[in-house]
């Protein structure tokens, strides 16, 4: 891996004092905007932080943009659901950008329900001089007024506001996993289990159903969707992955609903590595598009493929993530883990990959090169600015120095969301509660 | 073929495990997870299959055993005198235990050491089996399998009507006297899915099922030993089972039933129970994997 970078870690935490984690604080999503200038985390406890990067500064050049806070708000509250006597979480699911077009930003927040349009605008001047009121508010006695003025903008200290334009609900039975803007910047789709929905954004009353894998018996249901997304350029195809780690490939001009699709990705499952686990394991947990559009990327638990769009029948790369879990399945069933839902990104050039692990490592991948790298999250094991050092998992044998055995690695630190930089080499990894930054480092 | 050596994992435990998790989920913020319950009924599948494999393979032993049994009590029979015969049994014995049972075995009994009990055998077809263990002894035992071809799909499909066909004989071999008398009987054939696609097949084969009369068990003997006293609330279960209707409802309301009384308590009492429980659910385990997807 040819990259070399530095570190900074940014507390995102309200209690920013504290050292103990709550479970509100703990980051459920992250993701830049179409420029970089922006990287938005969701939280389980409906929060919304949102930090931009500072512009670079001439006189200190070798301090690169760093990102800072720049408004927080709570996207999403608990319901509950009288009809069902369900609870809905307030867990922030996704958060999507949209591509800005003025002055203010415009993102989508989704929990298991309900999708919500923000709006983050600024604010840094305010009218003074009012006829009527005093600058305070209070309301001048128009009977003391003897003279009319015009109000003047005056500079004030920079306010970010954030408001909820559009909210998006009622259209989802089961629990949202995915939504996703589309090219054209009009519609977008939400994506639950067993249903996809196609929105426009600019009306919340109605959305389209557009997917649809419910089967008329619910006892013969053999798989759900997992994740969909738009198609970087072509606004008419989308793609979603299922539970039997299968994709497919969707053209919204040949039908209404597009449960035919046009395109089937599945790789036959070797058949030596058979076990219990074989279905969760193969679950397809995220799945991204190249930003050129010709590959899809797809995360299940244990590895990373990388498809070619005119290949179905199997994956152009496959990498192992952490084959060394394979072993230990039945414990990883045991404690929940094995259900834990990966992300997986791109890099800006479609080069390098990227994904989590436990003992909060996250892996890349060098499509290129074939080199890989493993990487670690930790306040204790890097200090600011220092460059990471590579880590290595032993899995038998001689245990090196330096080296950590599967044995050793905790299962509960894990990297579940991370995200790319569109166009540098800058990522954004969420580990439990906290929110680490890296940069390449400066010649 | 799902490998069990992988993980050490035994299949009874993971039945455990999941069954838990399902229960847990109930309860779990933010409602049920579909893709979470529907992973861990896949999980509940593959532990069944290979649980039932397992048991297949030890009934099919059993069987041959039980034929060699048989045939050398004839011959004793016929040649009471014969002072060989304890030779010629052994070698019966070996012999036949290394031949393949014939579709219609009969359920070997083994280790002359066991007390006497009734042993039932229920025919056996290839994929197609059950039995129910019962001594009319003090303590009774019960224990009922579902025997499943664990091969894919299609065979599953034919298990039905193969079954129907094989099974309407049954063998009694009485222990104590060993007399042996072949009665006419029908056979309790349980949930034949064994791949996803047919899950809902499921729900047609309990209509080809035949009721088993109460008089007809079958003892494993090994496992006369290990469960006891515990089987004897596992009888009072059981027999009303038995005269129900086999429907999805009263296999779901059994199973609810069996979680009403507290699973935590029943993991907290002794091993046996819970694999009782555990042979119970797996019994109907069709059914309730419909039950979890089913909400």
């Amino acid at each position: 891996m040819e990259e070399e970078s530095d570190t900074r870690k940014i507390n995102n935490s309200f209690l920013r004092d504290h050292n103990y984690a709550t479970e509100a604080d703990i980051i459920s999503t992250v993701e830049f905007n179409s420029s970089g200038e922006l990287l938005a985390t969701g939280d389980k406890g409906g929060r919304v932080v949102v930090f931009q990067r500072e512009q670079e500064s001439k006189s200190q050049p070798q301090r690169r943009g760093e990102y800072n806070v720049y408004s927080t708000f709570q996207s999403h509250e608990p319901e509950f659901d009288y009809l069902k006597s369900l609870e809905i979480e307030e867990k922030i699911n996704k958060i999507k950008w949209l591509p800005q077009q003025n002055a203010a930003y415009f993102l989508l927040s989704t929990n298991d329900k309900t999708v919500k349009l923000w709006k983050i605008s600024e604010r840094d001047k305010r009218p003074e001089g009012y006829n009527l009121k005093d600058d305070d508010g209070r309301i001048r006695d128009p009977s003391t007024i003897t003279s009319l003025r015009v109000p003047v903008l005056q500079p004030m200290d920079l306010m970010v506001e954030a408001t909820a334009r559009r909210v998006f609900s009622n259209a989802h039975t089961y629990h949202i996993n995915s939504i996703s803007v589309n090219s054209d910047l009009q519609t977008y789709i939400s994506t639950d289990d067993l249903r996809v929905n196609l929105w426009n954004l600019e009306i919340t009353d109605r959305s389209f159903n557009i997917v649809d894998i419910k089967p008329a018996n619910m006892e013969e249901l053999t798989e759900v969707i997992t994740s969909a997304e738009f198609h970087p350029q072509q606004c008419h195809t989308f793609a979603y992955s299922s539970s039997k780690g299968s994709i497919r490939l969707c053209d919204m001009r040949e039908a209404a609903l597009c449960d035919r699709h046009c395109k089937y990705f599945e790789e036959p499952e070797d058949p030596s590595t058979r076990s219990f686990f074989s279905e969760i394991i193969s679950s397809i947990s995220d799945v991204k598009f190249s930003h050129n559009g010709r590959y899809l990327m797809t995360r299940d638990y244990l590895t990373v493929k990388v498809w070619d769009l005119q290949m179905e029948n199997k994956p152009l790369e496959t990498y192992q993530v952490h084959d060394y879990l394979r072993g230990k399945l039945c414990s990883l069933y045991e404690n929940d883990c094995i259900f834990d839902k990966f992300e997986c990104v791109w890099n800006g050039s479609d080069s390098v990959i990227m994904t989590g692990s436990y003992n909060n490592f996250f892996r890349m991948f060098d499509r290129n090169t074939k080199r890989d790298v493993t990487l670690e999250a930790s306040r204790e094991n890097s200090k600011p600015r220092a460059i990471l050092k590579p880590r290595k998992v032993c899995v038998g044998g001689k245990r090196r120095k330096d080296e950590i055995s599967v044995d050793s690695l905790d299962f509960s630190k894990k990297i579940l969301h991370t995200t790319w930089h569109p166009h540098e080499n800058i990522i954004a990894v969420a580990a439990t509660n906290n929110l680490y930054i890296f940069q390449d480092k400066v010649n | 073929m799902i490998s069990t050596m992988e993980c050490g994992a035994d299949a009874q435990n993971l039945i455990s495990i999941s069954l838990m998790k399902i229960h847990n989920s109930r309860t779990q913020r933010g409602g049920i997870k579909l893709h979470k319950n529907l992973l861990v009924s896949y999980v509940l599948r593959n532990a069944r299959q290979v649980y039932i494999k397992e048991k297949y393979a030890e009934i099919y032993r059993m069987q041959q055993y039980e034929e060699v049994m048989t045939v050398c009590n004839e011959i004793q029979e016929l040649d009471p005198l014969d002072l060989d015969a304890e030779d010629d049994e052994e070698h019966a014995r070996t012999a036949c235990c290394g031949e393949g049972a014939s579709p219609c075995g009969s359920v070997c009994h083994r280790g002359a050491a066991q007390p006497a009990a009734h042993a039932r055998t229920a025919s056996a077809v290839f994929g197609c089996a059950s039995l129910e263990e019962d001594t009319r002894e003090p303590d009774p035992s019960y224990y009922r399998s579902c025997c499943m071809e664990a091969s894919p799909a299609p065979h599953c499909d034919q298990l039905p009507a193969s079954g129907s066909a094989h099974c309407n004989k049954t063998t009694v071999l009485d222990l104590d006297t060993h007399v042996v008398t072949t009665v006419e009987n029908g056979y309790l054939h349980q949930d034949c899915c064994c791949d996803a696609p047919p899950l809902g097949q499921g729900a047609q084969t309990p209509a080809k099922k035949r009721k088993v009369e109460p008089g007809c068990y079958v003892s494993d003997v090994e496992e006369i030993s290990d469960f006891t006293a515990a089987r004897k609330r596992a009888k009072r279960e059981d027999c009303s089972y038995h005269s129900l209707d086999y429907t999805d409802t009263s296999n779901i309301s059994n199973l609810i039933s069996i979680f009403g009384s507290g699973f935590s308590g029943l993991l907290s009492r002794q091993a046996d129970l819970e694999q009782i429980c555990s042979k119970q659910v797996l019994a109907s385990l069709g059914a309730w994997t419909r039950a979890i997807v089913a909400f």
